[in-house]
């Protein structure tokens, strides 16, 4: 149980890692752009909210199957056949799956900002990416938390996508939720209520946490 | 070279149309009044670099905008208060006026204990700027421009969002600065008792015009430059020399 365990954080904060890197330009982007198409990729971004987690694992497993346009090109360079069934796939699908929740929080921190800060430091001879370091990401640093805390969560409760990309191989893609769904269908009631529980316990604390974030934001307005 | 400022633009924001000339003498504080939406706040922009007009603009003989180069805000040594004193929140009150001290190759000892005694910054140097007043907050925001060591000082309506109390409260701080500090400033405001008690000259704006400028205002800001008591003079040298400023 605990290589299950182990497999899930791993996966949960390698996905939230990468993805914070990932989600920052994009919603800077979103946050700062004026034209109305930024809301077509806004909407590409979000896509993965709507849709059935099993949908877009069905198009994440095709997309990393071998010889398709995406692995053909990473066979011939770096000598990979496929990404399927394998724990880099699934933090491959786990961030697109979480994308949203990455962007989002991240987007409205910036949007809340507002320009003048940036102009601010402009006025006081700061460089776009010296104000962006010094200036945004300090005062955007509220969405990052919540970004982070939601893409964890988020990862940690992955049941479709990770079964249709992982496969549930134990020690290498098996996760809590999917463990959690065997254990039921083999009536081991005992383990899965244990994990299950753990699980109810982190979903509370994570919300916990959120409202705490909320709360301060509200006392101490940007 | 000649000192002071000489701008001119001339270009539309939206269905906004800005068409300016504007000469600022170095030490004389320009007043610059006139209705809501006549273009003084993007005038500023334009002055700061913040918004970019067709024009150009000279400070001190050197070329900030002109038809084939433009330079950008943070370029600038420019010094801008807000009509907000929008201070870097997630800053101490230090931590704003260093902010653009460091990035202006850092003010000398003395220098920032002219600007924080001038000001009056002393007891707020520790504290978060969410704690302070709005009359302190523009305090600290005048100040961490001075420190960013500006060839102009731009001041935005800084006292329009203060209620009373704060703005009798700045307004002597005003007062001293004008005394002592050599840049040319332009400060804008709705409120006649600011102008008459800080600005050497004043123009009106209406529409995106300039509408009577005084013939020869920078000369008869410079008159009243060189008018000035010898006792303000020698404050005046005095903090140029500490503040490391080009008089």
């Amino acid at each position: 149980m605990g290589e299950v365990i182990w497999t899930t954080i791993r996966l949960a904060g390698l996905t939230t890692v990468l993805l914070l890197v990932l989600a920052t330009p994009l919603a800077w982007w979103l946050a700062r752009r004026r034209a109305w198409w930024k809301e077509i990729v806004a909407a590409v971004v979000t896509l993965p909210i709507i849709l059935p987690p099993t949908v877009l694992g069905f198009y994440i497993l095709i997309a990393v199957a071998p010889a398709s346009p995406l692995m053909a090109p990473l066979q011939q360079w770096f000598g990979i056949r496929t990404l399927a069934f394998t724990f880099e796939g699934l933090v491959i699908a786990s961030m697109i799956y979480s994308l949203p929740f990455a962007v989002q929080p991240i987007r409205n921190a910036f949007e809340a900002m507002g320009e003048r800060p940036m102009e601010v430091a402009a006025t006081l001879r700061a460089g776009p990416l010296d104000a962006f370091f010094t200036v945004a990401l300090p005062l955007a640093r509220r969405g990052f938390l919540g970004a982070a805390i939601l893409v964890f969560a988020h990862t940690i409760g992955e049941f479709g996508v990770v079964l249709m990309i992982g496969g549930s191989i134990p020690g290498k893609t098996e996760v809590v939720s999917i463990r959690i769904y065997q254990l039921v269908e083999s009536l081991n009631f005992k383990d899965a209520h244990k994990l299950s529980a753990g699980l109810v316990a982190f979903a509370f604390a994570v919300l916990l946490a959120m409202l705490l974030i909320d709360r301060r934001t509200d006392r101490r307005p940007l | 070279m000649k000192e002071g400022v000489e701008g001119q633009f001339a270009g539309t924001v939206g269905a906004f149309r800005l068409e300016v000339e504007i000469a600022l003498a170095p030490g004389a504080i320009t007043g610059l009044s006139g209705p809501s939406g006549c273009g003084k706040t993007t005038l500023i922009r334009c002055l700061a670099g913040l918004a970019r007009l067709p024009g150009r603009l000279l400070v001190d003989g050197e070329v900030w905008q002109d038809e084939r180069s433009f330079r950008p805000a943070h370029r600038r040594p420019v010094g801008v208060v807000f009509q907000e004193a929008s201070l870097l929140s997630h800053l101490s009150v230090r931590g704003n006026l260093d902010y653009g001290a460091r990035r202006a190759g850092g003010a000398s000892a003395a220098a920032r204990a002219d600007v924080v005694d001038l000001l009056g910054l002393g007891p707020l140097m520790a504290r978060g700027v969410q704690n302070l007043s709005g009359g302190e907050r523009q305090r600290v925001a005048l100040g961490r421009a001075l420190l960013s060591r500006p060839r102009l000082l731009l001041m935005d309506e800084p006292l329009s969002s203060l209620d009373a109390a704060s703005k009798a409260e700045i307004l002597p701080y005003l007062e001293r600065l004008h005394r002592a500090l050599p840049m040319p400033m332009l400060y804008v405001t709705h409120d006649d008792r600011e102008l008459d008690r800080l600005a050497d000259v004043v123009l009106h704006m209406r529409e995106g015009r300039i509408v009577d400028a005084p013939a020869g205002a920078p000369d008869d800001a410079a008159a009243r430059l060189a008018a000035l008591t010898s006792g303000q003079r020698d404050a005046l040298a005095l903090a140029a020399l500490r503040a490391g400023l080009d008089p």
